[in-house]
């Protein structure tokens, strides 16, 4: 299998590189740039999409960009997980030709993270325990990078689940995930057998959404109030301003088989449980770990942890999710798309990045694509489309270490183009609407 | 740039297509060869093979790779394929809930301790890890999962 791709992927590329042979000169019909004209890369920047769309690399090997966001004049800003150069935990992309492509990175802040969103005249980005803001010109640029307010101090950081992803609404708040340091909640973490802590005392300061003031220096757990909660761990979310509520993916748990094996098979394992899209409204509880959402009978389960066996049914005092997916696949970015630049079908529906699974073995891995789900009269269809594929370079036999590229945040340019972060190699994708 | 990627982009995948028959030749013979000091090495390897698949792949992953972030890769892994044969028996018998730092990346998902694993099955999954993929090491016996776990008891 491996070779018959090689030689496929040889052929593909073969092509690609031979468009560009002779004598150096584009072929017609793949666009040049003219000055302040921005149009796909020659081959979509290795993407596959619908038909009238193109995408080009806006810049690539910035290392682990998580969310990003666009200011008013197409400036990218990405935040960049973990281990971070002084003044390079924050980049900012610039084009100052207007092809497309960033001619300028420039830094700022030295903490690592993935939360990063622009709201009312300001800059929000977040580490692991922290949320800052910065205050922003009309065009969008932080005025003074050294000048960072911090507004959130002292969440709760484990060994799993650690980032805190950041959105605000239209009132004044933002929101921050706190994960659940924990797959399940069990007595020893991923030790097979171990069952439940009851009540799970995780979830007092983590396992849920948490929600400050905007604008409020220094807020910690006193100050802030617990939204929702049961959210084993969330990286992609997003305010809906149309419907003015918090939408978020929930990242379900792990390991069903083989921390149950007489309860949960190995496929079980795999495709247990959904990965789900939830509604939230103030209050709410999701049910984690006390239940997670099997996707074939569409019903919340008691978790095996707190007595389930794969057929008792959940509570119902746990919110429904509005949306399931394949198990595992790792939604880490949101998107609800308010443009104009796309088609009609696709305004105030819904964009997921899914950064790929790990465990779905002795499946294929599944995910590593960003998916389109399209919305009416502000509730999902029912139905998710693959949007964008591609970014693993691969055909079959992915895993996350030959996965070229994994898709995390997602952001809208002021002109209505969606831009895509890859957190593997630290490229910057910007999908763009060429057809009639 | 994208004209000079191209080419390179091109000599690269020709370079893996031509090598990539003979590089899975070579993981299964002089990778047995090299092992000397138990019994019957081959044997232990494919012993290991069936304990990685049902205990270590869905974390470890089927290339050896790990997760970004979150499961150490094992292929390539120096701790893995070193001389202190201790050390990553006492990993998996003890577990790991440590933050741990390899070649830059962290990796923070806790691993399940597996002493109910026999001394010959732990054996036979470190042989086989330490060489498998890229990896060429000694292999591991039974006898020393038995001095690493009387210390650990």
């Amino acid at each position: 299998m491996k070779k018959s791709f090689s030689v496929l992927s040889l052929a593909l590329l073969a092509l690609g590189f031979s468009a560009f042979t002779p004598g150096n000169k584009p072929v017609k019909n793949i666009a040049v740039n003219t000055a302040g004209a921005v149009v796909p890369d020659p081959d979509n920047a290795g993407l596959k999409l619908p038909a009238g769309f193109g995408a080009l690399k806006v810049a690539e090997g910035l290392g682990k960009t998580r969310h990003i966001v666009v200011n008013a004049q197409g400036d990218v800003y990405a935040k960049i997980m973990g281990k971070v150069a002084e003044g390079k935990g924050i980049l900012k992309l610039h084009d100052a030709n207007g092809d497309g492509k960033s001619d300028e990175t420039t830094g700022m802040g030295n903490y690592g993270g993935t939360g990063i969103t622009i709201k009312n005249g300001y800059l929000y980005a977040s580490s692991d325990e922290e949320v800052f803001r910065y205050k922003i010109s009309e065009k969008g640029d932080v005025i003074d990078p050294s000048k960072a307010e911090k507004i959130i101090t002292g969440l709760k950081k484990g060994n799993q689940h650690e980032t805190k992803s950041i959105t605000l609404d239209n009132a004044g708040n933002i929101y921050v995930n706190i994960g659940a340091y924990s797959n399940s909640c069990q007595e020893l973490d991923r030790k097979p057998g171990s069952m439940g802590r009851m009540p799970c005392p995780i979830l007092d300061s983590a396992g849920g959404i948490w929600q400050f003031k905007a604008d409020k220096l220094n807020q910690s757990y006193g100050e802030g109030v617990r939204y929702a909660t049961g959210l084993r761990n969330v990286v992609g979310l997003d305010w809906n301003t149309q419907l003015d509520q918090l939408f978020v993916m929930m990242h379900g748990r792990d390991d069903l088989h083989n921390l149950f094996p007489d309860l949960y098979t190995e496929k079980d394992n795999a495709e247990l449980p959904a990965e789900t899209m939830f509604a939230l409204k103030k209050g709410d509880n999701a049910g984690w770990p006390y239940t997670y959402y099997d996707p074939a009978q569409h019903k919340k389960m008691v978790a095996p942890e707190y007595g389930g066996d794969g057929k008792k049914e959940g509570s119902k005092e746990y919110i429904d999710p509005i949306m399931a997916f394949p198990a595992h696949m790792a939604p880490n970015g949101l998107l609800f798309y308010t443009g104009n630049q796309f088609p009609a079908r696709y305004k105030n529906g819904a964009f997921i990045a899914f950064h790929g699974s790990w465990n779905r073995a002795p499946l294929p891995q599944e995910g590593y694509y960003v998916v389109f789900v399209p919305f009416e009269n502000g509730k999902p269809t029912g139905k998710w489309e693959v949007f964008a594929n591609g970014f693993s370079g691969m055909e079959t036999g992915v895993t996350p270490r030959s996965a070229q590229h994994r898709p995390c945040g997602l952001a809208q340019g002021p002109d209505g183009s969606l831009y895509v972060s890859d957190d593997s190699k630290g490229s910057i994708y910007r999908i763009i609407y060429n057809g009639k | 740039m994208k004209k000079i990627l191209g080419p390179i982009a091109l000599m690269v995948l020709l370079m893996s297509f031509q090598t990539a028959p003979k590089k899975a030749a070579q993981v299964t013979k002089p990778a047995v060869k090299s092992v000397v000091t138990t019994a019957n090495p081959a044997a232990s390897i494919e012993r290991g093979k069936a304990v990685y698949l049902s205990q270590c792949l869905s974390c470890h992953q089927v290339d050896g790779g790990g997760v970004p972030h979150l499961n150490a890769p094992l292929d390539g892994a120096t701790a893995v394929v070193g001389k202190d044969k201790a050390k990553i028996i006492s990993i998996v018998l003890k577990g790991m809930t440590d933050r741990v730092e390899i070649d830059g990346e962290f990796y923070s998902n806790n691993m399940a301790p597996h002493k109910e694993l026999t001394d010959q099955q732990i054996a036979d999954v470190l042989t086989y890890v330490r060489n498998s993929w890229t990896n060429k090491a000694s292999a591991v016996t039974p006898a020393e999962v038995k001095a690493v776990r009387a210390k650990i008891k």
